[in-house]
């Protein structure tokens, strides 16, 4: 495992031209995250964390400023490029999943795999899917559809699939959002175990309490960062379910 | 490149939605069918009429004797008699190329045997006649050279004359009267079938040319000389030779038109067959049209796809998909979709038209060309068609894309 900072945002701006309105959704953020960090990126909406984000996920360019990940810069990069530093480098863990519909988990979390640069075969590409399914907890369920999953299995599907190319940062754009609360924190205990096993995190939630499972928060308003503090009551996932009452009994009565 | 598993990912986009790839394809199909089948149609009636052509002879040259006027009224072709039986002996004698000669009457008249009669046609020929026109009997033999010559009483029949006169007899060796004199046939015909006309070439009694002037037909001239080539090439010459050989005989002075016509056989093959061609043409065209509706019906059906799986785009780019890989995508579905809609389109194009040609009894012939051509055509549709929808999902924003609802 490599030491050192993973992501490197220096002075970055974004501008948006909705018409004849200029929007500057991120003005003049500096961030580094170091390698096994998990962040939790928070803001009410409108504050630049989602423009942040997709900045930090190369899914967007800033319009100045320079964003170095993992040792190379990336602000500079074509659209193309780009594709290929998502593929090897990052993970994404969306709010309403993003699974392919009526494709089976196996064949979801191998799309990654179907983009990447090395060619592997059916078999190959179908053991690395089904290790990564039961690393999250889906064994014997990679033939299953989204449709024929909970909430909570679809979204370890995601998360299998953000796992499947080993990125070097997991992000996470409310990953909790659509969840009920017993759920969220399931995942977060997931997102708690790759994190001990050294795996990078960013996440953007508005929720505090969501948050409080990550080490480090970084509070946006305005395009800036107003707060970054490492979380010092962090809640775990494993205690936390523990005191959670059996909640299937309560949702059916 | 990565087109193997890009192909990969289309194929299995299609699955996913089996019901809109097999609607989608099924313009396509009746598209491509019924090119096969129209082309299939009109090629069919093309052979036949060159079967039917074919079947007057090969390399043959008909000289029909000239039209003339008395009192204003013209005759037509063949009215004059302008051709004597020398003409045909000259042709025979001075035009090398030649390998038979059939001086030719017709008349029509009532046939009897027995207490059956019947209304036919009566053809004088030479004994080289059959040989000519490739028409073998059944039944019998020809009547001969000898026979020509000595004007005698034989004759051979047709099928249809041989069955309304004599049902299912035998009729080798009766006695057919014709203008109540008494004629042995010798022979029975092979069936022909209609002529591109419409006429039964089967209803019909050929006899020496010599007896029918002498006792049914009357006069000392041929309606026309029927004239076979022994070499294709020489066919072009042969008409020239037997042009300036006739205006010699009838001392047609230069400048004057000539008092017979002269046609071959080439000229009325390409008269009757330019009619199925475009037959064939214009029942090929609808068909196309057919076609690219249903090219239009695979555009509808991929804009609607990429605006519906705009998400699942912008979650393929999020993953690592290139522009290009999403393009490549959505025209391997497109040319996916219109190609195996072509190939089963063939598959019932031909079964429609094996179908027409049991049934309906139209002749019909497939050829490989056009399987070939409909097969390109289709999955040029599909690259068509296709290219404006997989153009316009790979151009998507990714942030946009995930985000649309």
């Amino acid at each position: 495992m490599k030491n050192g900072e993973v992501v490197k945002l220096i002075d970055v701006h974004k501008t948006y031209h909705t018409g004849d309105v200029e929007v500057h959704a991120v003005r003049g953020v500096s961030l580094e995250i170091q390698r096994g960090e998990f962040v939790a990126l928070m803001g009410a909406s409108g504050s630049g964390k989602s423009t942040l984000m997709n900045i930090v996920g190369c899914l967007d360019r800033p319009t100045s400023g320079r964003y170095v990940l993992d040792d190379a810069d990336v602000s500079v990069l074509d659209r193309d490029q780009l594709a290929d530093i998502r593929n090897h480098k990052l993970g994404f863990v969306f709010q309403s999943f993003n699974l392919l519909p009526r494709t089976s988990a196996r064949e979801n979390v191998e799309l990654p795999l179907l983009y990447g640069t090395h060619r592997l075969t059916h078999a190959q590409l179908r053991e690395k899917a089904d290790s990564v399914l039961a690393s999250v907890g889906l064994a014997g369920r990679e033939g299953h559809h989204p449709s024929q999953l909970s909430g909570g299995q679809q979204q370890r599907v995601a998360i299998a699939r953000a796992l499947v190319n080993d990125p070097e940062v997991v992000l996470a754009d409310e990953p909790t959002g659509n969840l009920d609360s017993r759920t969220s924190v399931e995942i977060m205990g997931i997102f708690q175990q790759l994190n001990e096993r050294g795996i990078t995190i960013i996440m953007v939630t508005h929720e505090q309490d969501i948050a409080a499972y990550a080490r480090r928060n970084v509070v946006m308003r305005d395009g800036m960062i107003l707060n970054d503090f490492k979380v010092t009551q962090r809640l775990d996932a494993a205690t936390e379910l523990g005191k959670i009452a059996p909640i299937d009994s309560q949702i059916q009565s | 490149m990565r087109v193997g598993s890009t192909l990969n990912i289309a194929l299995r986009a299609l699955r996913r939605n089996k019901m809109r790839s097999v609607l989608t394809a099924l313009g396509i199909i009746i598209g491509v069918a019924a090119v096969i089948a129209m082309v299939g149609i009109g090629n069919g009636a093309k052979a036949q009429v060159e079967a039917q052509i074919a079947s007057l002879g090969q390399n043959v040259i008909l000289i029909f004797s000239g039209s003339t006027t008395s009192s204003g009224i013209r005759t037509g072709w063949g009215g004059a008699g302008t051709l004597k039986i020398e003409d045909a002996e000259a042709i025979r004698r001075e035009v090398p190329s030649v390998a038979a000669v059939s001086e030719e009457v017709v008349s029509t008249t009532q046939v009897a045997a027995g207490n059956q009669n019947w209304f036919t046609r009566i053809y004088g020929e030479s004994a080289d006649y059959l040989d000519i026109r490739q028409w073998p009997l059944v039944d019998g033999a020809p009547f001969t050279a000898q026979d020509v010559r000595s004007a005698n009483k034989v004759c051979v029949i047709g099928r249809t004359t041989a069955s309304q006169i004599y049902g299912n007899d035998d009729p080798v060796g009766q006695i057919l009267r014709i203008k109540n004199v008494p004629f042995t046939i010798t022979g029975v015909l092979t069936q022909k079938g209609l002529s591109t006309q419409g006429v039964d070439q089967d209803d019909i009694v050929i006899m020496p040319y010599t007896s029918a002037m002498k006792r049914v037909v009357g006069g000392t001239t041929l309606r026309n000389i029927n004239v076979q080539i022994g070499d294709g090439r020489q066919i072009q010459a042969a008409q020239q030779q037997i042009i300036a050989l006739l205006r010699q005989r009838h001392n047609i002075r230069p400048g004057r038109d000539d008092d017979f016509t002269v046609r071959n056989q080439q000229e009325i093959a390409d008269a009757a067959t330019a009619t199925t061609a475009v037959m064939t043409v214009l029942l090929g065209s609808i068909a196309g049209v057919s076609l690219v509706v249903g090219g239009i019906g695979i555009m509808n059906i991929m804009l609607v796809s990429v605006t519906e799986r705009t998400r699942e785009i912008g979650t393929r780019m999020a993953v690592g998909a290139h522009g290009s890989d999403i393009l490549t995508q959505f025209l391997i579905e497109a040319v996916t979709l219109s190609s195996v809609g072509g190939v089963i389109g063939i598959i019932f194009g031909i079964g429609a038209s094996k179908i027409l040609s049991s049934y309906a009894h139209w002749p019909t012939l497939i050829s490989l060309s056009s399987i070939i051509v409909a097969f390109m055509f289709s999955a040029a549709v599909g690259i068509f068609f296709g290219f404006y929808p997989a153009r316009k999902a790979a151009a998507l924003d990714p942030i946009e894309a995930l985000r649309y609802e």
